[in-house]
């Protein structure tokens, strides 16, 4: 039997800035569109994590009356610092010596959940229907392969795939356009890379995984407005990666740890470095008897402007994450995600109304100030490839003398999951036990996200070959998703490979990261995974 | 036959509770929401009746802030036929529920009320013992079975000693348990639908009950941390903790 079908002008795929810019957009300039918004999440932001210094630029455009409209935008970054750590010491860099792509003095810091909940009111208000809870699962194609929008997932099927008492099959979304913005490896964005061969004559991809906390500190650890990023200790040189310290509203720090997906050893554990950079001597003491009331970690892309697909496909537009838009040397992504959805909203308006093709998307793209930042920040990451030092020598003269025009393009020649070395050829990581104060388990960690799947449903966290991970990846890596995970979804017990998948918050590292590409994560029940609050 | 079903709007049982730095209550902004667990059951176990043909008409009711709306939209969307959102921003007891839904009763006429057994934020267990009291109907509380014959119910009870099964005339007040049934999904179009049906809306003060708050709460705080454990050498010394340390033999 076919399954019901609803018919729009217009289908998001996720309810992050992009999706959500892109709907605001298209109903201002058109409002007569019928567009919904789907989300996996259980309410718009939920699954929302960033650290986040808001660069307003994009929100200017798209709702200038943003601060009459009550956006919860209220703290200013009012001081800047950054800090070289070593093991025992610590160097403060002058700001003045930052290139100007890292300064963010007309910047605010905002929690982007509460801000996205904030946008998808003003989306409803506009008319946009936006339905939380409903992941969208599979791309339906038209018989010429353009795409006919999307299928949500069956709802109530247990693990073996048989209909449980409350079981709601899914239904089809046509649309004249599907946009898809699932943030960094979408799974559907994923399938229609591959398909319609998108990131062709592209470098590979390159991601991090991003960990954050959020704590509540005394009145004298903290400084409303003050920014602090840091690089160096515990990573090695060769690692990519630092931290953010945000002084946010209400007396609390938005505390994360970004590292590269990049790195070689597989004894290294991300949520563990986090943990052990808390300790240093320097950041110790901003949290000493403080409260930690947060915890979530999301993958993010680094790859920047080499590695960017073509966003545009028949009958479809990729906009943010999805393709791949953050700024890697500003550390922000929101700007660039939401310009990127309201260039995609002016297409589809085109497209609709005087037929012109999608492909008007990469011209418009292209003109762009998005496309302009993202060509002078490109050859930043990639110069990290020679190691920390180099990497700031060369980055202080790339981004502060020649300001990203140098006229040369250094390539990712790797995708992340093909540099691991083998675990007998590099060094065991011992980490420090968690005291429980100032540093955590993941067990504690992941009880904080609020995460949960219904039980007895199908595992989401699919295997390729299911022997793979003890004949191979064990013997050869030492099964590396033991550590990468940040919430420890996946153990090895008498020789068995384990999958939690109920503690899965949906960061797509392991997606990412498997050295032989063995786990594909797809949707889960809606509602599903995190409970994000003020990420 | 009608049945009238209350549910209430709580912090969603996957969040972490923090409880605010004074000590007046527990952090709201920002916090996940949703339909007490127990109370999707009755509502489930209403629009089962309903689809059993028994039933005519389902009325669901909310009483809270105007975002409690959402739980009586969610029951529309599985099956609700009307909603009802008697509003108020201030937190009421148990006993100002029950005599509102009192109120609410008298005008509605139901045969029946279902609600959850009780609400995971105060879990307090009261408010249906409270109503059927007032409203002078025989109550069936934690059921987790539902048989309804032409003018009584045969209910399963879940108890300390296993199960009882009770018989009681209509009308009634049934309070729910978990087990009873499995809550089913919402689909999109009925999510639709529901967005569009009509809520009736009224004001708690505007009812004539008094529903002043009998109780003062006077702090909120965290439960003690648990103590880590510790490691004993031997049985001497065990028994020397227990007897010296722990004080229970």
């Amino acid at each position: 039997m076919a399954r019901e079908t609803m018919q729009y002008d217009v289908v998001i795929v996720g309810a992050g800035p992009s999706g959500l810019s892109t709907a605001i957009k298209l109903k201002q300039l058109e409002p007569k569109l019928n567009i919904c918004i789907l989300e996996k999440g259980a309410e718009v932001g939920a699954h929302i994590l960033s650290g986040n210094v808001l660069e307003t630029r994009a929100l200017d455009e798209l709702l200038p009356k943003w601060r009459e409209q009550g956006a919860p935008i209220k703290t200013k970054v009012s001081k800047e610092k950054f800090l070289f750590l070593g093991k025992n010491s610590s160097l403060s860099w002058p700001t003045w010596l930052l290139p100007a792509v890292q300064k963010n003095h007309n910047n605010y810091i905002v929690s982007l959940a509460n801000l996205c909940r904030w946008l998808a009111e003003q989306a409803e208000k506009l008319g946009v229907e936006i339905f939380p809870g409903f992941p969208a699962s599979e791309v339906l194609y038209n018989e010429d392969g353009s795409i006919k929008g999307v299928a949500t997932l069956d709802m109530g099927l247990d693990k073996d795939g048989n209909k449980k008492d409350g079981y709601q099959e899914g239904m089809e979304l046509h649309a004249k356009v599907t946009v898809f913005s699932e943030g960094c490896r979408g799974h559907l964005g994923k399938e229609l890379i591959k398909k319609f061969n998108l990131d062709e004559g592209k470098n590979p991809q390159q991601y991090g995984i991003g960990l954050k906390e959020i704590w509540e500190v005394s009145d004298e650890q903290h400084q409303e407005g003050l920014v602090m990023h840091t690089a160096g200790w515990p990573l090695d040189s060769k690692t990519y990666g630092g931290s953010f310290i945000y002084h946010a509203e209400n007396k609390q720090i938005f505390l994360g740890y970004v590292i590269g997906l990049d790195y070689q050893n597989p004894h290294l554990s991300p949520f563990d470095e986090f943990q052990r950079f808390k300790t240093h001597k320097a950041i110790r003491k901003m949290f000493e008897g403080g409260k930690r009331i947060s915890f979530g970690a999301r993958a993010l892309i680094e790859g920047g402007l080499q590695s960017l697909p073509k966003m545009y496909m028949p009958g479809a537009l990729l906009v943010g994450c999805d393709a791949g838009t953050l700024n890697m040397p500003k550390i922000k992504g929101t700007h660039t995600a939401m310009k990127s959805g309201m260039i995609a909203a002016e297409t589809i308006v085109e497209h609709i109304k005087n037929k012109r093709k999608l492909s008007l998307y990469e011209e418009l793209f292209k003109k762009s100030w998005v496309y302009e930042e993202l060509h002078a920040a490109r050859n930043v990451k990639p110069s990290f490839g020679w190691g920390l030092v180099l990497g700031i020598i060369f980055t202080g003269l790339d981004q502060i003398l020649f300001r990203g025009k140098l006229p040369f393009t250094l390539k990712h020649k790797h995708a992340d999951h093909e540099v691991l070395k083998p675990a007998n050829k590099m060094p065991k990581i011992e980490y420090p036990k968690p005291d429980g104060k100032l540093t955590f388990d993941k067990t504690s960690s992941v009880y904080l996200t609020g995460t949960n799947h219904t039980e007895n449903q199908p595992v989401h966290l699919k295997l390729k070959n299911k022997y793979l991970p003890i004949q191979y990846t064990l013997k050869e890596y030492d099964e590396p998703a033991q550590r990468y995970c940040p919430v420890g979804v996946y153990e090895v017990q008498q020789n068995q490979f384990v999958i939690n998948s109920q503690n899965c918050i949906h960061c797509k590292t392991c997606d990412i990261k498997e050295p032989s590409q063995n786990i594909t994560w797809v949707a889960p029940e809606g509602g599903g995974g995190p409970k994000y609050g003020n990420m | 036959m009608k049945i009238l079903v209350a549910v209430k709007r709580v912090i969603d049982y996957n969040v972490q509770i923090r409880v605010k730095e004074d000590g007046s209550g527990v952090h709201t902004d920002n916090v996940k929401m949703s339909t007490n667990p127990p109370d999707d059951n009755a509502v489930e176990e209403s629009i089962k009746l309903k689809e059993s043909g028994k039933v005519k008409e389902v009325v669901a009711v909310t009483i809270g802030e105007e975002k409690a709306q959402e739980t009586v939209r969610k029951a529309l969307a599985v099956g609700a036929d009307k909603g009802i959102h008697v509003k108020s921003d201030n937190y009421i007891e148990p006993l100002g529920i029950a005599k509102i839904l009192k109120k609410v009763v008298e005008k509605e006429k139901p045969d029946m009320v279902f609600l959850g057994k009780q609400a995971i934020d105060d879990d307090c267990n009261q408010t249906g013992q409270m109503l059927a009291a007032m409203l002078n109907w025989p109550q069936a509380t934690f059921s987790s079975k539902v048989n309804l014959k032409d003018k009584s119910m045969e209910i399963v009870r879940e108890i300390d000693e296993g199960l009882e099964t009770v018989e009681v005339n209509l009308p009634a007040v049934v309070t729910c348990d978990l087990r009873l049934n499995e809550p089913r999904y919402a689909s999109l179009p009925n999510i639709m639908k529901a967005k569009k049906k009509p809520i009736e809306q009224m004001a708690a003060k505007d009812l004539g009950v008094d529903i002043t708050n009998r109780v003062q709460q006077l702090k909120v705080e965290e439960p003690p941390k648990r103590k880590a454990g510790i490691k004993v050498a031997n049985v001497a010394e065990l028994v020397s903790k227990l007897k010296n340390e722990a004080k229970v033999i």
